[in-house]
């Protein structure tokens, strides 16, 4: 074993192979700092090109690349509020306001310090656990992974902020809008209303863009200042981000497990081990009420775990051939091309394969923090500057990114419609982290309740691994109750108040409770196994939230009176929230790139006062991005009515 | 050596007199192949094999990129294209058998027709498929089949209009006792639950299941079973030439119950069977497309095939599988799409009685 990790290591340094996995990680870097282009994208780019490269090679690069994407979708995260990834969704919950205080530094680098020691962490464990691993995955059967869903939504208590009946309610929400689409058991459809595209549900990328991207930039448009608001733009901090990470260092290593461990069994995959880490750090902090307005610790956590979530994802991908997660799934893919097969080989005669593999995700780790350090500085200066110059860019980013989940305009509809509904959820104060958990978490509890009971009847409930869970599910849900008792009795004073009939978060309950209404009949109609998951929920809302407003008018009251109320804003936010759609509706007339062209030119008019030649120059520029990346990476772009109609050349075609 | 001098030099002239007669010329010019399945798949690798060589051979030697276009189990991709006009050969698509099947239970989103692209077709590339059990079940070979018709067989399947479809059929013809697990995710998942123990029955397509065969099958903890086998263009059912020791179904069957499976459930079989692993991938035109351009395809891919470089290639997507093209991948996909109406009757009762599927 140490001759095959000195040997892995010699090799590494030898020929060309450090230079791929340099290139590898500049590479990821690239993809991670641009928005919601995460590994699957980055995979998908790379692996045409290792075709007929050698293995240690495209390995190298591979991994480099894989490596440092939770590293570097810190960035975006923290600074523009938008999820670089799918696993850095929860990082923007307290990396963004850290960010709007002036402490963009500080939350950068203890992200940074701390997705390199969790990615250090992952490969260690990596190296130890090859050998031991296939019995603990063997151990982890439908049954086990049932409880840690239930697990993952225990978290809901904790993040529900200051209203626990908004929190589940969200969660219900967030869990019923993902049994959409075909059920996993039966294949029946579900609440898709007749369209083919929602036949494969809502994605997780379009669902985090929609969760934290859009009402951002809604609410930049409508203040159009600069994120940071304070002068001093990103603040100094760095060194601070590294001694926060000494203070929180046991919870470092503790996300560092769960990220490691939730890596290891497939199903789960890196958006889970993000929003587990991000409740556990809520749940074992003395004091709560700094999450969600920029608790350091809300960044430690999340970044330590989904780098080390790489490391342990590689276990059941090397030796199973099983991917944990969708950018794994794309890996594999790229393992056979290159002639490596994956199994028992990958700790036999191939050891120094997996453990080139290790190498790569270490040095990765410490070269993309290194280099992470250098670049923030430049980069972070964005967040101090009118948000009007950079809103074009980032819509246009964003809206890239979402076209990139099935290559439709229908992926742009889905945002928008979300992102909408999204925006809604955090005006009103609703608990956005407890909606996307539901999301998130719900199509493993269906899919592995429904297998275990096939396989195991309900015996399952006397599985060691079951009840050793469900003690830690215990525990894990006194931890998250205790100890807030100022959050307990804030609300309970609050009378109903009946400004006026129309107010529009009436009609927002409303529209949330009729929407559980229309999950029970539709469900209803639906086989025993296709339905029972959807009609279970959708009745216990339904019926909780009757509840609460027939016979409890607090909490009603809770529910839809926020400090959110003044007619100007109402109309400033829906102003903004047009400047949105209408790109859309213009791609969906004359395709991305001449909407994208309009939208650029009105925004940067009517937004900022920038000169003519700094407009045209920032078109230009951006536009240039745009077309090089999807013409370098053959990725297409929207295309509207008018291309349909008649062809025009590439790009406007 | 002289000889694979020899054969690139028929393929040369082939080719240039082909270009010259035909007058089709892709210089220049970009190929959209689109996959409506993901990126690292079964079906994106076999692209990926196939898009450089066809680039190499095609006349022009145009840029040939591989477009995935996944959702909707890829019946969303393949109607986009069969709304697309006859065009310049310059769109092409590459489908599967969970492509075919919704056409073949004629499922209402589906929106394209096979019997367009019968003209249109320029290759076709088979696989198979093996099954095995655990020993837990007391089976250890073919005389302990009336043991293990006894026993509770549970089965980690993709659903019931998935490829794993043909097993259910299969198991059902031998009847056996079992309990299918829908949920799975791929082919994987399977797998693991039958290591795990959840699951004492499965099957892997060929190439997974050299790996089983390597591991699993060696340390006792799985018996191979039977294969699905192949279906021939003449409808005849032989042995599976990656497995070629391994008895496939129909031989299973005989030496089990003495005589030869027969009927509409069988018709079945055989039917599926061709679409979902014999004939299982296969690349289209649009339809309409002019016979020029199919001609053109066709002899790049009969080049392709013959290739030296393609018959030493160890691609585990394409196997040891003799894969079709030119006028013969027209007679294969006409018998694939062709089910007897009674075949067809029987399986929509079938998977409507036992497994809750609407039609």
């Amino acid at each position: 074993m140490i001759d095959a990790l000195v040997s892995s290591l010699s090799l590494i340094f030898s020929e060309s192979h450090f230079l791929y996995l340099l290139f590898g990680v500049a590479f990821g870097i690239v993809i991670g700092v641009l928005p919601a282009l995460g590994g699957i994208a980055g995979f998908s780019i790379l692996i045409p090109f290792i075709y007929g490269m050698d293995k240690i090679s495209a390995l190298a690069m591979l991994i480099g690349m894989t490596a440092v994407i939770p590293t570097a979708d810190t960035l975006s995260s923290v600074l523009m509020g938008i999820p670089g990834g799918s696993s850095s969704q929860a990082t923007v919950v307290d990396g963004f306001p850290l960010a709007k205080k002036g402490q963009a530094a500080r939350a950068l680098s203890a992200s940074y310090i701390a997705s390199l020691v969790g990615g250090i962490f992952g490969a260690l464990v990596l190296t130890a656990i090859v050998i031991i691993a296939k019995p603990l995955i063997l151990f982890f059967g439908s049954a086990e992974l049932f409880m840690l869903g239930i697990l993952g939504i225990s978290m809901v208590g904790v993040l529900s902020g200051s209203s626990l009946a908004k929190g589940i309610l969200a969660c219900g929400a967030g869990i019923l809008l993902s049994t959409m689409g075909t059920a996993p058991a039966t294949g029946e459809l579900r609440s898709t209303l007749g369209s083919h595209y929602l036949y494969d549900g809502i994605k997780i990328a379009i669902m985090g863009l929609a969760a934290f991207a859009i009402p951002e930039i809604c609410d930049l448009l409508r203040s159009n200042a600069a994120i940071a608001q304070k002068e001093s733009g990103i603040g100094k901090g760095w060194l601070r981000g590294v001694i926060d990470v000494w203070q929180h260092r046991w919870l470092v290593f503790r996300s560092s497990v769960i990220g490691v461990i939730i890596g290891i069994l497939p199903g789960l995959g890196g958006s889970a081990s993000n929003w587990i880490s991000y409740g556990h750090a809520v749940q074992t902090a003395k004091d709560k009420s700094k999450f969600g307005k920029g608790d350091i610790r809300g960044v430690i956590g999340p970044e330590a775990a989904n780098n080390a979530n790489e490391g342990g994802g590689l276990i059941p991908t090397l030796l199973f051939g099983i991917p944990g997660s969708g950018s794994m799934a794309v890996f594999l893919g790229g393992l056979t091309l290159l002639g490596i097969q994956p199994g028992p080989n990958m700790v036999g005669k191939d050891l120094y394969l997996t453990y080139v593999c290790v190498w790569s995700l270490a040095i990765a780790n410490i070269v993309a923090t290194g280099a992470m350090f250098f670049i923030s500085k430049p980069i972070s200066k964005l967040a101090s500057i009118p948000f009007g110059l950079m809103a074009p860019f980032m819509i246009m980013i964003i809206y890239f990114a979402a076209f990139q989940t099935t290559f439709t305009n229908s992926d742009l509809y889905t945002l928008i419609v979300l992102g909408g509904f999204c925006t809604l959820l955090k005006y009103f104060k609703w608990p956005r982290p407890a909606f996307i958990v539901g999301f998130v978490i719900s199509d493993t509890i269906e899919r592995y309740f429904y297998q275990t009971l096939q396989f195991n009847g309900w015996g399952f409930l006397h599985k060691p691994g079951v009840i050793i869970l469900g003690i830690i599910i215990l525990i894990s849900i006194y931890f998250g109750n205790k100890k807030s008792p100022d959050l307990q009795i804030k609300k309970n004073i609050k009378q109903l108040k009946m400004t006026s009939i129309f107010n529009f978060q009436y009609i927002f309950v409303a529209l949330i409770y009729f929407y559980f209404l229309f999950i029970v009949i539709d469900s209803a109609s639906l086989t025993y196994l296709g339905g029972v998951w959807p009609l279970a929920i959708s009745t216990c809302m339904f019926a909780y939230m009757s509840y609460i407003i027939f016979f409890q008018k607090k909490v009603l009251a809770d529910l839809v009176d926020t400090d959110f109320k003044t007619k100007k804003e109402s109309i400033d936010l829906f102003r903004s929230f047009l400047w949105l759609v209408l790109p859309i509706i213009l791609s969906a007339l004359f395709g991305f790139l001449i909407s994208m062209i309009i939208i650029f030119y009105a925004i940067l008019i009517s937004k900022t006062k920038a000169s003519s030649l700094k407009i045209n120059l920032i078109t230009i520029g951006c536009l240039g991005v745009l077309l090089g990346l999807s013409y370098s990476m053959g990725l297409s772009l929207p295309r509207g009515l008018l291309q349909s109609l008649i062809k025009l050349p590439w790009p406007f075609g | 050596m002289i000889r694979k001098l020899g054969i690139f030099f028929l393929a040369f002239i082939y080719l240039t007199t082909n270009l010259f007669a035909a007058e089709v010329n892709f210089q220049g010019k970009t190929v959209r192949w689109l996959i409506p399945f993901a990126v690292g798949g079964g079906s994106d690798k076999w692209a990926r094999y196939y898009g450089p060589l066809l680039s190499k051979n095609l006349p022009g030697k145009p840029n040939v990129i591989i477009e995935n276009c996944p959702g909707g189990g890829s019946i969303t991709c393949a109607n986009q294209f069969a709304a697309m006009p006859a065009g310049d050969g310059l769109t092409i698509l590459g489908d599967s058998g969970s492509t075919k099947f919704p056409f073949l239970l004629e499922d209402p989103r589906v929106k394209y027709n096979y019997n367009d692209w019968l003209k249109t077709v320029v290759l076709v590339s088979p696989t198979g498929g093996v099954t095995y059990v655990s020993p837990s079940t007391g089976y250890k070979s073919t005389s302990d089949f009336q043991k293990l018709k006894t026993v509770e067989l549970k089965f980690g399947s993709q659903g019931a209009t998935s490829l794993d479809l043909i097993p259910m059929i299969a198991y059902e013809i031998l009847g056996l006792k079992v309990k299918h697990v829908f949920g799975m995710t791929g082919r994987g998942d399977g797998r693991l639950a039958f290591e795990r123990g959840d699951a004492n029955l499965d099957y892997q397509t060929s190439s997974a299941y050299l790996k089983v065969e390597e591991t699993l099958v060696k340390e006792g903890k799985a018996i191979p079973m039977f294969s699905w086998g192949i279906v021939n263009p003449d409808g005849s059912i032989s042995r599976d030439p990656t497995f070629p020791n391994l008895p496939h179904f129909v031989e299973y069957y005989e030496k089990v119950y003495g005589k030869k499976p027969s009927g509409p459930i069988f018709d079945a079989y055989k039917a599926f069977l061709g679409s979902g692993f014999s004939a299982q991938k296969m690349v289209f035109l649009p339809k309409g497309t002019s016979s020029d351009i199919v001609k053109a395809y066709r002899d790049t891919f009969s080049i392709i095939i013959n290739s030296p470089e393609h018959k030493t290639s160890d691609n585990e997507e394409i196997g040891k599988y003799l894969q079709v093209s030119g006028i013969n991948s027209e007679a294969v996909l006409k018998n694939t799409i062709n089910v007897n109406a009674p075949a067809k009757e029987w399986l929509r009762k079938y998977l409507s009685d036992n497994h809750q599927v609407k039609f």
